[in-house]
């Protein structure tokens, strides 16, 4: 399945490579990145693709959630389908 | 590839503008419950409700972390029970759909309902009889009754009747601000397939199951109208329009999902513009974002027949299946702006009255004065009635008459219900009017094939 992370926060070094390392370590594959600064914000959406178990799922979106909360950002994993529906006819 | 700016919109709606999945609502029929016989009957009835909703809440709870969209409620609709009560007692179903309810983890159970819109059989008098004491006795159940439709008429016996029913719910219910009423709504042309509450049934036409499912959104259609401040009507009703697309299309997807998940059949999707009594989800407040001042003065009508037709046109082509009630909701006690408009004097009954000739629903969650008699109830009933009938449309009446309190005060019910300050009826007596009885014929137009 494929799933839709957004990360969003004042920019700092290493953001990057502590998410895709820890999805990396879940064996989650990047498909494509999308970053920028806007308002002096760090800005990024990642689009992954993970085994379609859901606890899987599950478990990748808790540990995007303790990185959130210990490098200060808000971070969200979603599956992608709700973008597509909305922003697609 | 996703657009950047999609998903920052898309999670902007959710998290600021407050967009959510209102409910995910299991019609369910009770039918099959039949053959256990009266003395059975509420048992079956809990265990039919038990076994089909035991997975309801987890599902809805996995949609909402998978996609990141809050779903507010988990609903069941059942078939109006006075259809299976045939030498049953009203009450005892009544506590155990209260009870299946609270087992499987749900918000409300709606259904409590008798369809009598053309007359009463004994079983639905016997029923609408029982509301006042069912509605008491139980927390979670909610109860409707159609007293009228474009092709039957207004059942005027039944108006009167309800009457006496919404002030003798007040009156068991004072301690709690009069809460039994505003789990009671009186209908015209009422819907089977209407996942929000108080009024949703699963009607007779609906099959064993239905996943519905309704949306909300009024922070997210006022926050676009911002961006178009000053523009013509035109310009408007294409924003309200392209936003509307937007959350049925959600809508939609979460409802085939829950309805893959759970294994049941998609029933429709009800893309109603729900508000709840937070800052920033007010329907109101999108009246008032169109150039009026205060929701309630001269021009809300037409405002809001805007709303509500962009609403649908907007909202239709995104979902296979729309149904429900679907339009702009305009219940006082639960929308911030009706709450204040209220207050300050702005929005009157009677105002409401004609908001409710171009909106989907009716006078919605609306106290009185405490003193207000049965037969003015009734007869707020009967005129909202006509307006549905006339019109071909869905309308209802909830109102809670404030025991003990008059205007200036207000009923605190908390939670989603929000709060309504009691607001003045007309004085007058339409007493020899409602005794009258019988039927008002259904109006020409009904003679349609």
């Amino acid at each position: 399945m494929k799933a839709v992370i957004t990360v969003l926060g004042k920019d700092r070094t290493g953001i990057i490579a502590h998410v895709s390392s820890l999805l990396y370590e879940e064996n989650v594959n990047i498909l494509d990145i999308s970053q920028t600064i806007m308002g002096g914000m760090f800005t990024m959406i990642m689009l992954v693709e993970l085994s379609d178990q859901g606890s899987h799922f599950a478990q990748v979106r808790e540990r995007l959630m303790a990185l959130a909360e210990s490098m200060h950002m808000e971070i969200r994993m979603q599956h992608s389908d709700i973008f597509d529906a909305m922003h697609r006819v | 590839m996703l657009n950047l700016s999609d998903v920052l919109q898309t999670n902007k709606m959710i998290s600021e503008q407050k967009l959510d999945i209102r409910t995910i609502t299991l019609g369910l029929s009770l039918l099959p419950c039949l053959s256990a016989g009266p003395a059975s009957l509420p048992q079956a009835v809990y265990d039919r409700i038990c076994k089909k909703a035991e997975n309801l809440v987890r599902v809805g709870e996995e949609i909402e972390a998978d996609y990141g969209i809050p779903i507010v409620n988990k609903r069941i609709s059942v078939t109006p029970v006075s259809l299976i009560l045939e030498g049953a007692d009203p009450v005892a179903i009544a506590k155990a759909m209260d009870r299946a309810a609270k087992a499987v983890g749900v918000n409300f159970i709606g259904g409590y309902s008798a369809l009598v819109h053309k007359r009463m059989g004994l079983c639905d008098e016997k029923l609408i009889r029982s509301i006042p004491e069912a509605l008491c006795e139980t927390e979670l159940v909610c109860s409707s009754v159609n007293v009228g439709s474009t092709r039957a008429g207004i059942n005027m016996d039944a108006v009167a009747l309800m009457g006496k029913v919404i002030r003798e719910a007040a009156l068991r219910s004072r301690d709690s601000d009069g809460l039994a009423c505003a789990k009671l709504v009186v209908f015209c042309n009422a819907v089977e397939d209407n996942p929000f509450m108080a009024g949703a049934f699963h009607g007779v036409g609906e099959g064993d199951e239905a996943i519905n499912v309704g949306v909300s959104g009024p922070g997210v259609v006022a926050q676009a109208l911002k961006a178009v401040r000053g523009q013509p009507f035109d310009v408007v009703a294409e924003e309200i329009k392209r936003t509307a697309f937007k959350i049925t299309r959600m809508g939609q997807l979460v409802a085939r999902e829950a309805s893959r998940r759970l294994d049941l059949p998609f029933g429709i999707v009800d893309l109603s513009l729900a508000p709840t009594p937070a800052m920033g989800d007010s329907v109101a407040h999108i009246l008032e974002e169109m150039g009026l001042e205060r929701c309630g003065i001269h021009g809300t009508t037409a405002a809001l027949a805007l709303l509500n037709d962009a609403v649908k046109k907007g909202g239709v082509m995104a979902s296979s299946h729309v149904g429900g009630l679907s339009g702009a909701f305009i219940p006082v006690s639960e929308d911030i702006g009706m709450i204040e408009a209220a207050r300050c004097g702005a929005l009157t009954l009677d105002k409401l009255e004609a908001m409710t000739c171009v909106c989907s629903v009716g006078l919605d969650m609306i106290a009185v004065p405490g003193d207000t008699d049965e037969s003015t109830l009734s007869a707020i009933i009967a005129d909202e009635a006509a307006i549905g009938m006339v019109n071909n449309k869905t309308t209802a009446v909830r109102v809670i008459p404030a025991v003990g309190k008059g205007v200036g005060e207000e009923l605190v019910f908390g939670g989603l219900l929000g709060q309504a300050p009691v607001m003045p009826v007309h004085k007058g007596s339409a007493k020899d009017f409602i005794a009258r009885g019988g039927r008002i014929p259904a109006p020409i137009h009904s003679l349609k094939n």
